[in-house]
């Protein structure tokens, strides 16, 4: 009667949700390793794999790259030329590590619905996460590069500083920052892994080569889109509190 | 037939979430404004096509993100069931 919601026929084969694997007690609290965990630590085991064999076929680079070598450096040069040219000669080179790592690492985590693993970013926890970084990131530079007067008049900024009526809105906007953030992420993911387990659950029996297509779509087009936008809105609200030279 | 408060309310999260799903009508127009200029900005500078197209989808992405706040309320809401 509960999943009356849902459709009679074939609701048993629709799952898209999280599942606890195993939990423990921690100051008195529930903490449940979920299939998120596991597929977080699959991905991180495929990039630290690339990253060594990276590292070693680096390590011999010949000067006229050829195969593997070829492909790292078209990734390490795309990412060095968005990073540049989206935050500026001064900011750039502090900042291209970071947005490198998780430009690669959300990519991953997106088009990993295609090998069968759930995306660890169609969790509200991964997305909040690097929302939450970004968030302290911006705040971090802000204070770092900016005096305290020009701060407060930016918070109160529609008006002059000594009348801070604007403030409250202004806070409002900044702690919207990482929320809107992690929630574009998380209900993109979320809906494509939603449609595909739909296609898979309840057209089971007709659901032959064109889910490939859907699969197309919903995992590699919005996935690299999504990952694209995050690190694009980052490097802006971060670049915001450098001067563009 | 005997109609529990469960099932009512069940009843009314279904019709809250088709409610819920109608934000998606925003975004909608709004994408295809800015595809529409994006393709008019082309067809005057087709040499700009590149930093076209990747403006556009940024500005796309961020404006679906009101329509994915009523996707999310829709699945909160069938999914979740926080009302019972």
């Amino acid at each position: 009667m509960r999943n009356a919601v849902l459709m009679e026929a074939g609701t048993e084969n629709i799952d898209f949700m999280i599942h606890g694997l195993y939990s423990y007690e921690i100051f008195g609290q529930t903490v449940w390793i979920t299939t998120s965990h596991v597929c977080i630590l699959i991905v991180m085991l495929v990039l630290m794999i690339f990253a060594v064999a990276a590292n070693r076929r680096m390590k011999r680079a010949t000067e006229v790259p050829g195969g593997f070598q070829n492909i790292l450096e078209l990734i390490v040069e795309k990412l060095d030329s968005m990073v540049m040219g989206t935050m500026g000669k001064i900011a750039g080179p502090k900042f291209v590590n970071y947005i490198s790592t998780i430009f690669i690492f959300i990519l991953v985590s997106n088009i990993s619905g295609l090998f069968g693993l759930r995306p660890p970013t169609a969790d509200y926890g991964t997305t909040l996460a690097l929302g939450l970084i970004t968030f302290f990131l911006i705040h971090i530079a802000q204070f770092k590069n900016l005096p305290l007067k020009q701060i407060w008049k930016d918070m109160c900024s529609p008006l002059p500083p000594w009348l801070p009526l604007w403030l409250p809105i202004n806070l409002i906007s900044e702690i919207a920052v990482p929320i809107s953030l992690s929630l574009r992420m998380f209900a993109n993911v979320l809906s494509g892994t939603v449609m595909m387990a739909l296609v898979y659950g309840l057209l089971s029996k007709v659901a032959i080569i064109w889910p490939a297509a859907l699969h197309a779509y919903f995992d590699l087009f919005s996935g690299a889109i999504q990952t694209y936008v995050f690190c694009m809105l980052t490097m802006t609200y971060i670049g915001q509190n450098y001067e563009m030279e | 037939m005997n109609i529990t408060g469960e099932d009512l309310i069940l009843a009314c999260s279904a019709i809250g979430a088709g409610l819920a799903v109608i934000a998606g009508i925003g975004p909608g127009i709004g994408q295809g404004i800015a595809a529409g200029h994006a393709a008019a900005a082309v067809g005057r500078n087709p040499g700009a096509k590149g930093d076209i197209m990747s403006t556009m989808l940024l500005g796309q992405a961020v404006a679906e993100t009101t329509g994915l706040y009523g996707l999310l309320i829709a699945m909160l809401l069938l999914f979740v069931k926080p009302l019972i």
